[in-house]
């Protein structure tokens, strides 16, 4: 009875904030941007069509550096805009607890994403008409790169609800989301490996997103990597509900 | 019922509610008066569990706000202040929304909404996203959202503030409706509204309970209440005020203001329910003064208000 209620009132909320997005600019604007970067860099950066390789390799090598920019964008208004409004006076004092809330906002966002990211279908299809794409790790790669908007949104999400302000919750996220990018940065690991310990080394790259990510596009999608991704989806998620729950005023 | 038990809430140093407890039973309409910052806002915010309090409770009809929270808040409507309300949603998209976290499905989800947009007269916008909708209508369908699962008891923040008197009548008659059925607290600044509305008004100043009475009650309290007020033309009215103020039971007599001709004077019973019209009209009709207007004092509770909240 009461996780079929739980699960109601996520519901509720998610669809709430996921037909939020396509009720304003926001979700064709994330959207139109989203595939016109990756297609700049995928063609003109990568040049995937000169490279006469048919992989995505090109594709995906970008997805860490456009999420950076514009996960947080999609995930600043999901607290800060209800703290600025007043509405969260009215979505806490509904009859939901604050982790209901939360993984409703987060389903909702990381479904828009998810839409955003199967977009990108068309590619897909361009490489395997072009040649003969190892469609198993094209899948791999797009489930990966799906848990890691996960990771980027739920610091997304965490700073948003630390302030009331949009602005300050992205800048804070993309602050908090390069660290988790660069830690994995290969000329970042070697400067590190010149004077650190091995096992530091190690340390902070299994910290990043792009340690990770790298491992599931070879095409392996290792528990390990999904623990990684899901773990740091939830550790994210619940500092946000402590600082949802000991905010002192609105 | 509705029982506050000491509750109070410290943000830092500084006490913002200071041991506060009351009852609130069915069919009372509890009016909650007091200064801006005097802590009103942060009681029903404790109340309806969106902030926790220092220390001390609320049992919202048997349960308990902190430890069987959901079950205590989904017997309560709180409509808080300033009316937040998603802007880029429609009124009935708002509604529905609302509708399903309160635990309505399919049918009979479309027919609460329904329902509560006809009883707050929002049928005609229903379709409009919010943020077209003026103040008025904006507070209408936060108080809709307050009502729609008909709950058993309502915190209402400031639920006039900003209407126009039409509206402002609407609202106190949508609350006075209810309140047959429902245990109200409604906070206020909003001296006439008490009068209006609230069969018991709390007054509260610096955090802590300083009246607990009905509105007639607390008039009386005043220091005008009793006292006979009268606008006189012509004659001489120090002598008339010296003579009143040697009738038995005055206390004082004054002129308040004089004006060409004419002059209002006020006379202050030593008791305030001593029967002092009568003497007081047959001095008058001794002196060489006429009264254009002769008034007895209800009291004002806005003097009430000064005087327990400065």
């Amino acid at each position: 009875m009461r996780t079929t209620d739980s699960m109601t009132n996520i519901l509720a909320i998610t669809k709430r904030e996921f037909f939020g997005y396509f009720g304003s600019a926001v979700a064709y604007v994330f959207i139109v941007i989203f595939l016109m970067l990756l297609g700049f860099f995928t063609f003109y950066i990568s040049n995937f069509f000169e490279m006469g390789q048919a992989d995505l390799q090109g594709f995906f090598q970008w997805h860490p550096w456009i999420f950076l920019f514009l996960i947080p964008a999609v995930a600043m208004r999901l607290w800060a805009e209800e703290r600025r409004m007043g509405t969260i006076e009215l979505i806490l004092t509904f009859p939901i607890t604050v982790w209901e809330a939360i993984l409703g906002k987060f389903l909702a966002a990381w479904a828009f994403i998810g839409i955003a990211l199967a977009l990108t279908f068309p590619l897909v299809i361009t490489a395997a008409y072009l040649g003969n794409p190892d469609l198993g790790a094209i899948f791999c790669s797009y489930v990966g790169s799906f848990l890691m908007a996960g990771a980027f949104l739920s610091v997304g999400i965490m700073t948003s609800s630390f302030t009331r302000s949009q602005v300050v919750s992205f800048i804070i996220a993309i602050v908090i989301c390069l660290f988790f990018i660069l830690a994995g940065f290969p000329p970042v690991i070697k400067a590190l490996s010149g004077w650190s310990p091995a096992w530091l080394v190690d340390l902070v790259s299994y910290l990043s997103f792009l340690t990770h990510f790298m491992s599931i596009e070879r095409g392996v999608l290792d528990l390990r990597d999904i623990v990684y991704y899901v773990s740091v989806i939830a550790f994210m998620l619940f500092i946000n509900g402590v600082v949802i729950q000991n905010r002192r005023t609105a | 019922m509705i029982e506050i038990r000491n509750l109070a809430k410290k943000f830092g140093t500084k006490t913002a509610v200071d041991d506060v407890s009351f009852k609130v039973e069915k069919g009372e309409i509890l009016g909650f008066l007091g200064p801006n910052a005097a802590g009103k806002s942060t009681t029903m915010r404790m109340i309806t569990g969106f902030i926790p309090p220092t220390s001390g409770t609320a049992v919202i009809g048997g349960h308990d706000i902190l430890t069987e929270s959901i079950p205590a808040r989904r017997k309560i409507g709180y409509l808080p202040e300033n009316a937040p309300v998603y802007p880029d949603m429609t009124v009935f998209d708002y509604l529905a929304f609302c509708a399903e976290i309160r635990g309505f499905r399919g049918g009979k989800r479309s027919r609460a909404v329904e329902e509560t947009l006809e009883k707050c007269f929002l049928t005609d916008v229903k379709r409009q996203t919010i943020n077209t909708l003026s103040k008025g209508f904006r507070q209408r369908v936060c108080f809709a959202q307050a009502i729609l699962h008909d709950p058993e008891y309502l915190i209402l923040d400031e639920p006039t503030d900003g209407l126009d008197p039409n509206q402002k009548h609407e609202v106190r008659l949508m609350i006075k409706e209810m309140a047959a059925r429902k245990a109200i607290i409604l906070s206020t600044h909003i001296l006439d509204e008490m009068d209006a509305v609230c069969t018991r008004a709390i007054i509260i100043s610096r955090g802590r309970i300083v009246a607990d009475d009905a509105p007639a009650n607390l008039k009386t309290r005043s220091n005008l209440h009793g006292a006979v007020s009268l606008t006189l033309q012509g004659g001489d009215p120090e002598a008339f005020v010296a003579k009143a103020a040697r009738i038995d039971g005055v206390a004082s007599a004054k002129i308040l203001e004089k004006e060409d001709d004419a002059a209002k004077v006020r006379i202050f019973p030593k008791a305030p329910d001593a029967a002092l019209l009568n003497t007081i009209l047959v001095a008058l009709s001794e002196s060489d003064c006429r009264a254009s207007d002769v008034f007895v004092e209800q009291g004002r509770l806005d003097e009430v208000f000064r005087r327990i909240t400065s």
